[in-house]
């Protein structure tokens, strides 16, 4: 699948001033309602009984890591779009509560690989985000569908590669969760939500 | 009262059919001759029949990449600028595996092609845990987006 949306937009019109705004703000509200299932983090959580020190583990480990340092990092670019200024309710709701759905993703990832035995990987003390493109709501908006499009192809690239299963469904689990914030943000943009039956 | 015109699809009487069926013949003989040498010269020349690598193609595929890697700034992964004829595991200040860095690796056509198809079969403990782009055109049209992307600047 190839979207051919770039990632940072910048419409004449802000979100809300687009022609679409009841639609957009129940859609909004509605999304409000989700949240990740606690059976995925129950699924992660539950991997203690994987073989600690085993090579199977340290290949999951690493996997594990890599999507760890990712879900850090867009913490920290929820943040930076939430201290922006440039979002206004309820998009900066959403934006609070995809960033607590990273912090959910990276407590459990980072609780796993200590079960397996390994090291997680911290935050970064700083990150290098394109700050100088982020003008308007559309853009922090467009920026962060970018990193969650990325997301769901990184997991997706993630789930055939790890050797216990449970830890490839729960991946999938979160997978589902960064689709679900990458078609939001991008019904949020007045683009289509789903714009593909597949994704790759 | 006007007659009762058939369904579509429906036999509309003798002549009519007739005429309908030896139209078609006529269609089918006429495209027969060109797709049949068309089956047969990308049967025989498959490289040259195969689209060129299309780097704006390549651009939308590596919005796959965005969650780990940027253009112009490192993040989980390194950044992409200026990567043509780079060394593997050669940008200063970015933290590589030791596998990485231990492949000798020269970024270009040939070496991403083989990376990006397989990246933990062909270096086996780099932290790029990806299970690869398998189809051989995107990724054709990724490399060829990569090895296009400028020197960083000002870096």
């Amino acid at each position: 699948m190839t979207d051919t949306q770039p990632d940072i937009q910048a419409p004449d019109l802000p979100a809300e001033d687009s022609g679409l705004i009841l639609p957009r703000r129940s859609f909004l509200r509605g999304a409000g309602t989700l949240t990740l299932s606690a059976a995925a983090v129950a699924m992660l959580a539950g991997c203690e009984n994987a073989a600690a020190g085993s090579s199977a583990s340290v290949a999951d480990i690493s996997i594990l890591n890599t999507a760890l340092g990712a879900e850090l990092e867009a913490i920290a670019a929820y943040q930076v779009g939430a201290e922006s200024g440039l979002l206004r309710k309820p998009v900066l709701d959403l934006a609070v509560q995809f960033q607590g759905h990273h912090k959910e993703h990276a407590d459990v990832l980072a609780k796993t690989v200590r079960s397996l035995g390994g090291r997680p990987v911290d935050a970064k003390k700083a990150y290098d985000f394109p700050v100088d493109q982020l003008k308007s709501q559309n853009d922090v908006l467009g920026f962060a569908a970018g990193l969650e499009k990325g997301a769901v192809s990184a997991y997706l690239g993630a789930v055939p590669l790890f050797q216990n299963r449970d830890l490839a469904k729960a991946a999938a689990s979160i997978l589902g969760d960064e689709a679900m914030h990458w078609a939001v943000l991008r019904n949020a943009l007045g683009q289509n939500p789903v714009p593909v039956a597949f994704v790759s | 009262m006007p007659a009762r015109r058939p369904p579509f699809g429906a036999a509309g009487g003798g002549p009519r059919k007739g005429a309908a069926d030896r139209a078609r013949a006529a269609l089918r003989r006429s495209w027969a001759g060109p797709l049949a040498a068309a089956v047969i010269i990308a049967a025989m020349f498959p490289a040259q029949a195969a689209a060129a690598p299309d780097p704006a193609r390549g651009k939308q595929i590596y919005d796959r990449c965005l969650a780990c890697h940027a253009v112009a700034h490192d993040r989980v992964g390194p950044r992409h600028c200026g990567l043509k004829g780079r060394q593997a595991g050669g940008l200063p200040g970015f933290e590589y595996s030791d596998a990485m860095r231990a492949t000798g690796f020269t970024w270009n056509n040939q070496t991403l092609d083989r990376f990006l198809a397989d990246p933990l079969g062909v270096v086996p403990g780099t932290t790029m845990t990806y299970d690869g782009i398998k189809d051989a055109r995107e990724r054709r049209d990724l490399v060829a987006y990569l090895l296009s992307l400028p020197p960083c600047g000002g870096r």
